[in-house]
C-alpha cells in the first residue's frame, strides 16, 4: 500500500512501499522477502530531513507495534513495544502514577510525539543531557529483528556491538521490535521554573556555568535576528522538579494522553499547510519581540508549572509544521566542543542574523561530559545550536552551507535527526565511526539519508573495516 | 470496577476499545485464537491500567466449545457488565463466488459463530439488568452489493439477529448495542488503498465506548456513514445496477 510519507521538514517528497505490521512476530517474513529492499522502520517522522525516508524503498511503519509488555513499578523497569510513543508513556505511567513512586521520563526531546523505536535511532537528548545523558544510556535491552530472519537480544554485555550501532544508528541495523528502559523516579510532575533574560551571548555562558550544578533541565531560546551587541539576547529557562506534594498548579497539558498526531482535545490545528509560508520576516521578527516582552521587562520570572508546557511548548499546536507551507523547512543543529564553543556560536549566530533568513526557533543547549553510548550518538561536549529555516531553495542551502563551515571548523558536527542536506565528505569528516555503523547494518536495509551521505549502500559494505 | 469480556480480542478495533475500559480500570476477559499476540495485549492492558485481565484461547468457529468458554468467564471475571463481539473476517469475495468452502468458511465466521455466541450471552445475561451486548456489524450488511455480498450477507443477518435480541431482552434492562463500522484501517484492511472515507481504530473504539455507555441500539462509525448507507440503500436498482459499488 502507498500513502504518503514526510518527514517533519515537509522538505523531500519521496514515494515508498509502507507496511504498518501490528504484531512483532510477522516481522521475520517481513524482512526475510516480505518486503522489497532496501528497508527503513519509522516512528513518527519527528526527524526533520531524509533519515526517517528511504526513496524508492519500504518503509516500516512502526506505529502498530504500541504495547506495553511489562511495568515495574518497584524498579521502574518499563518493557514496551518500540512503536510506544513517548506521550503515551507519559500519559499512562507518569500521569497515573502513585505519588510515592512517580516514575518519569529519564530523557526527553522538545517533543513528546516520537517512538521508543526513534528515540534509540537518533539517540535523542533533552534538556538534562549534563545531568542524564542521551536516551540511549537509559536503555538496558532490546530485540533488534533484522533480514536474515534472525531476532537479536540486545544490551550491555549481550550483542553489545550490535547494541552500540543501534544506538544512534538511524535504523540501519535492523527493526528494533521491544525495549527495556529505564525509567526514573522525581519528586514532582511539577516544575519549579526560572526564566531569565539574557542580553548577550556572554550572560548566556555565566549563566549555564551557574545553573548546571543545581537546575536539571537548562535551555535558551534565542533571538536569531539581533545583531551587533544584542547578539544572543534571549531567555534562558532553567527548572527541576518541584519538592513532592507541591501543586496542583493550573495547566493544560497539551494532548498529554494522545500520542497521536491528529487532532487530539485542547491543542490548536494547522488543518492544511499555509500557501505560501505564513512564517516571514516580519511575522518572525513580531514573534521574537512578544517573546521577549514575556518577560515584561524583567529580569527573572519564576513560576510553577507543570512539565508538559515547559518541555513541550511546540507539541500544543498540532501540525505546525505545516505553517511553513508546501515547501517545507529545515533545521539545522550543530554540537561544536567547549574550547571553541562561544566564538563558533557567536559566528553562527551572526551569520544566520546576516542572511535575515528568518528564522523562527533557535535554541541554545549545553551538551555535558559523558560517553556516548551509541556509536554514532550526536553530543560532543559543548554547545548545541538549533534553528528552523523555511525552504526557500539555493540562499537556504548556501547559508547552511555556511554554517557548515564553521561548525566543521570548531570540530563540530550536525545532527543527522534534524539534517537533509550535509556533505557526504563533511558528515564522513565529522563522524568517522560512521564506516564502524556501516558493517553493523544490515545489508537490506538503508534511508535516503545514509545514501546521500554514503554515497550508496552496497560500496561502504565493501569497504568498511570488520 | 465494571466486568468487560471481549471476543476477539486481538482485533485492532477491539484492542483499542479494550484500552479505553483499562483506562478505566475495568477488569477484562479476553477471548482471541492466537495465543501469542493475545498475551501481548493482555500485557498491554494491565500495563494501561486495567484491574485483572484474564484470557481464554478459542477458536470462534469452534462453536462447540463456546458455552466452556462462557462456563470459564462466569468463574474467572464473573458477572459480564460489557460484552463486545468483535471477530470476523473479510474474504475475498472473488473466491466466495467461486468456491463453495470459503463462502462457507466466511459465512461461519461472520455469522455462524457470533450468532451462537451472542445466543449463549444472552441466556447468561437476560437477568444483568444494565448489562450491555455489543457486536460488530457492518455497513457492508446495509445493502447486498455485487462487490461483496457474502460477508455482506453475513454482517447483515447478525444485524437482524440483534435486532431480534434488542427486541427480546430491551424489555429486561439489558441492552443489545450494534455496530456498523465503514471503512477502518486494520489488518484486515491492510491491502486497500486509503482515502478520506478510511477511519483510524482508536477513532472508532471511541465512538464503539460512547455507543456502548449510551446503550445506543445502532451506530455507524464514523457517523456520516449513517448518511452514506441511508443514500446507498435507497438507490433504485435500475440506477444501482449501473454501478460497481
Ligand atoms: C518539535 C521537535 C523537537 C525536537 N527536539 C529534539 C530534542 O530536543 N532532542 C533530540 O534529540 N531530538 C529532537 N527532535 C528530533 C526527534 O526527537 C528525533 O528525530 C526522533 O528520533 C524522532 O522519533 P520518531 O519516532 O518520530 O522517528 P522517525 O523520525 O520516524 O525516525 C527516526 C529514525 O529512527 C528510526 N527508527 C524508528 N523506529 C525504529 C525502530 N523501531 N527500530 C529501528 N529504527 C527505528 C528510523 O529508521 C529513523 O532512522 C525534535 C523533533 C521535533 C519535531
Ligand atoms: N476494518 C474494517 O474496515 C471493518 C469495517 C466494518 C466492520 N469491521 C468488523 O470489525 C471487526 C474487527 O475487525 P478489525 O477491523 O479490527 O480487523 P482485525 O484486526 O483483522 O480483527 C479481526 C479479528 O478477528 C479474529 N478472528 C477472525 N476469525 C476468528 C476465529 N475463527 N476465531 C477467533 N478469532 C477470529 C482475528 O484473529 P486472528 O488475528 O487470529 O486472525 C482478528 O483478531 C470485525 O468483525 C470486522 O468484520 C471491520
Amino acid at each position: 500500500m502507498t500513502r504518503s510519507y514526510l518527514s517533519w521538514g515537509r522538505f523531500h517528497r519521496f514515494g515508498h512501499e509502507a507496511v504498518r505490521p501490528s504484531r512483532d512476530q510477522d516481522m521475520p517474513g517481513l524482512l526475510g522477502g516480505a518486503l522489497p529492499h532496501p528497508m527503513l522502520a519509522y516512528g513518527m517522522g519527528r526527524s526533520y530531513g531524509d533519515s526517517c525516508l528511504n526513496d524508492g524503498g519500504a518503509l516500516i511503519d512502526m506505529r502498530g507495534l504500541d504495547r506495553f509488555l511489562d511495568f515495574d513499578r518497584d524498579t521502574g523497569v518499563l518493557t514496551c513495544e518500540a512503536g510506544v510513543s513517548l506521550a503515551t508513556i507519559l500519559g499512562v505511567i507518569s500521569r497515573r502514577a502513585e505519588p510515592d513512586a512517580l516514575w518519569f521520563l529519564p530523557v526527553s526531546p522538545g517533543t513528546k510525539f516520537v517512538t521508543v523505536g526513534g528515540a534509540i535511532a537518533n539517540d535523542v537528548h533533552g534538556k538534562n543531557h549534563h545531568g542524564a545523558g542521551t536516551f540511549g544510556e537509559h536503555v538496558l535491552s532490546f530485540r533488534l529483528a533484522r533480514s536474515d530472519g534472525s531476532v537479536m537480544t540486545c544490551g550491555p554485555g549481550e550483542n553489545e556491538p550490535l547494541f552500540r550501532a543501534t544506538i544512534g544508528g538511524l535504523g540501519l541495523t535492523g527493526v528494533i521490535l521491544d525495549v527495556r528502559l529505564q525509567l526514573r523516579l522525581v519528586s514532582s510532575l511539577i516544575l519549579e521554573v526560572e526564566d531569565i533574560r539574557v542580553d548577550s551571548l556572554d550572560e548566556f555562558y555565566r549563566l549555564s556555568e551557574d545553573s548546571l550544578a543545581e537546575w536539571e533541565y537548562t535551555a535558551a531560546w534565542i533571538d536569531c535576528l539581533a545583531f551587533g551587541t544584542a547578539l544572543g539576547r534571549g531567555i534562558y529557562t532553567r527548572a527541576r522538579h518541584a519538592p513532592a506534594g507541591t501543586g496542583p498548579v493550573r495547566s493544560r497539558p497539551a494532548g498529554a494522553d494522545s500520542g497521536k498526531t491528529g487532532s487530539a482535545k485542547g491543542r490548536l490545528g494547522v488543518p492544511v499547510s499555509a500557501p505560501d509560508g505564513m512564517l516571514n520576516n516580519t511575522f518572525v521578527k513580531a514573534f521574537n519581540a512578544v517573546y521577549h516582552r514575556k518577560l515584561a521587562g524583567r529580569k527573572v520570572v519564576r513560576r510553577l508549572v507543570d512539565f508538559d508546557p515547559v518541555f513541550y511548548p511546540l507539541d500544543a499546536i498540532n501540525d505546525w509544521n505545516r505553517l511553513y507551507g508546501n515547501a517545507g523547512f529545515l533545521q539545522y543543529q550543530s554540537a561544536v566542543p567547549d574550547q571553541d564553543a562561544y566564538q563558533t556560536t557567536r559566528d553562527q549566530l551572526g551569520l544566520i542574523a546576516e542572511a535575515g533568513q528568518g528564522s523562527f526557533l533557535a535554541v541554545l543547549k549545553t551538551f555535558g561530559e559523558r560517553r556516548n553510548p551509541g556509536l554514532l550518538s550526536f553530543p560532543v561536549a559543548g554547545t548545541t545550536l538549533a534553528l528552523d529555516f523555511p525552504n526557500r531553495g539555493n540562499p537556504t542551502l548556501d547559508l547552511l552551507e555556511r554554517l557548515d563551515e564553521v561548525t566543521a571548523r570548531a570540530g563540530g558536527r550536525v545532527y543527522p535527526a534534524k539534517d537533509g542536506r550535509v556533505s557526504a565528505a563533511r558528515f564522513q569528516a565529522s563522524y568517522p565511526q560512521w564506516r564502524d555503523l556501516a558493517a553493523h547494518a544490515d545489508p537490506a536495509f538503508s534511508s535516503s539519508f545514509w545514501r546521500r551521505v554514503t554515497g550508496g549502500h552496497a560500496d561502504h559494505q565493501d569497504e568498511s573495516p570488520t | 470496577m465494571k466486568n468487560v469480556a471481549i471476543f476477539g480480542a486481538t482485533s485492532a478495533i477491539a484492542e483499542q476499545v479494550a484500552r479505553l475500559f483499562a483506562a478505566e480500570g475495568c477488569r477484562l476477559y479476553l477471548v482471541a485464537r492466537r495465543a501469542d499476540q493475545l498475551e501481548r495485549v493482555a500485557a498491554d492492558l494491565r500495563v494501561r491500567g486495567a484491574a485483572e485481565v484474564f484470557t481464554f484461547l478459542l477458536d470462534f468457529d469452534d462453536t462447540a466449545n463456546h458455552a466452556s468458554m462462557l462456563d470459564d468467564c462466569a468463574r474467572r471475571l464473573g458477572d459480564i457488565a460489557v460484552a463486545l463481539v468483535a471477530f470476523g473476517t473479510l474474504g475475498d469475495q472473488e473466491r466466495c463466488k467461486r468456491d463453495v468452502a470459503a463462502a462457507q468458511a466466511e459465512l461461519r465466521t461472520n455469522f455462524m459463530a457470533p450468532a451462537l455466541l451472542l445466543t449463549g450471552l444472552a441466556q447468561r445475561m437476560e437477568d444483568r439488568r444494565g448489562a450491555v451486548i455489543a457486536a460488530i456489524g457492518s455497513v457492508a450488511g446495509d445493502r447486498g452489493r455485487q462487490s461483496n455480498y457474502v460477508y455482506g450477507a453475513a454482517k447483515g443477518g447478525l444485524d437482524i439477529l440483534l435486532e431480534g435480541l434488542r427486541h427480546r431482552l430491551a424489555p429486561r434492562g439489558v441492552a443489545v448495542v450494534t455496530i456498523k463500522p465503514g471503512f477502518v484501517d486494520t489488518p484486515m484492511t491492510a491491502s486497500f488503498p486509503k482515502g478520506p472515507l478510511w477511519a483510524k481504530p482508536d477513532k472508532v473504539a471511541g465512538d464503539i465506548r460512547r455507543a456502548i455507555e449510551k446503550r445506543r441500539p445502532v451506530t455507524y462509525t464514523p457517523g456520516f456513514w449513517r448518511l452514506i448507507m441511508l443514500v446507498i440503500k435507497s438507490v433504485p436498482r435500475a440506477i444501482f445496477y449501473k454501478t460497481k459499488l
